[in-house]
């Protein structure tokens, strides 16, 4: 078995080549995860992860694909929008054949809203937008810069904007501004429902817990 | 730290900087008024920072506003707590 996968998405100049964790077995269940968005994802994907090894042991086949101009990803993260990974997703969906699926957090904004299955703890995109606003206006003011969320929003909405170390254009910062989880039939899961344990995204350094990924594990492959 | 905020607040804002941090409980625990903490916690980058703002805003139920937050409020452990008392009225 094979623990990466590729996909093809449509790249500017032609279908692009993407990565996923992948553990296939050629089984009947078949989860595709929609991981978090920008720091979000890697602070969360051990946690994923682990939950595959978890579905993989209960007998689900799972992939985890990153999202383009993401992790492994050959595309550039400034050329893309909420709606060029929803599309994405909705490829990935197609190639790994998926039957159910678990988007976290701002993956809720991208994920293929058609398919039966569960959303983590789901964000709006105006949070994770004023998150890193913020952590911006923060890290200008430790160097002497007056920033405000309502200044750098202007010209990230004109010009984009640099944050987290990602490059936002435009469209990615008009599409946070709008957007709302597009969960219908798919069960919310909360953290509260995990074990009790901290959420991992909002953590400053990548962790991990096991009890975590196992409850979460538990109750996707219900 | 009874002076500073009740006792509730205190634990509840030691909760949310191990949690958010990811420091053990025995640090943690050990924290006083005057333990510094932007600049001399590794961890505490501009952007955990924005987590712990979102973090208390959450768990306490208030709005912070950005414009509030100076070097002073992440200078010590207790002007954080006395920062997050005081918009708890």
């Amino acid at each position: 078995m094979e623990f990466c996968a590729t996909w093809t998405c449509p790249g500017p100049d032609g279908p692009i080549h993407e990565h996923a964790a992948a553990f296939d077995r050629g089984r009947e269940r078949r989860v595709l995860i929609v991981p978090a968005l920008f720091e979000e994802q890697n602070r969360t994907r051990r946690l994923l992860v682990e939950t595959m090894r978890r579905l993989d042991a209960a007998g689900l086949d799972s992939f985890l694909p990153d999202l383009p101009g993401c992790n492994e990803s050959p595309q550039d993260f400034a050329h893309q929008s909420l709606h060029a990974w929803r599309r994405a997703m909705a490829d990935a969906t197609a190639q790994f054949a998926a039957t159910q699926v678990l988007a976290v957090r701002g993956g809720a904004l991208v994920f293929p809203a058609h398919l039966p299955g569960h959303v983590l703890e789901p964000v709006k995109g105006a949070s994770l937008l004023r998150h890193l606003l913020r952590a911006r206006v923060i890290s200008g003011r430790e160097a002497g810069e007056q920033l405000t969320i309502e200044g750098l929003l202007d010209q990230g909405r004109e010009h984009g904007l640099i944050l987290a170390g990602y490059r936002f254009n435009p469209a990615m910062i008009a599409g946070l501004e709008g957007a709302l989880p597009a969960h219908e039939g798919q069960r919310t899961i909360l953290l509260s429902e995990l074990g009790g344990g901290a959420a991992l995204w909002t953590r400053a350094e990548p962790g991990e817990d096991a009890a975590q990924a196992a409850a979460l594990a538990r109750i996707v492959a219900a | 730290m009874s002076a500073l905020a009740s006792d509730d607040t205190d634990d509840r804002l030691r909760a949310i900087l191990r949690d958010v941090l990811g420091l053990n409980a025995d640090t943690v625990a050990s924290f006083d008024a005057d333990t510094a903490l932007f600049g001399a916690i590794p961890e505490l980058d501009s952007m955990a920072v924005a987590g712990l703002l979102t973090e208390i805003e959450d768990r306490f139920g208030i709005v912070i506003d950005d414009d509030d937050i100076d070097g002073e409020v992440l200078e010590t452990y207790g002007n954080l707590l006395a920062f997050t008392a005081a918009r708890l009225g």
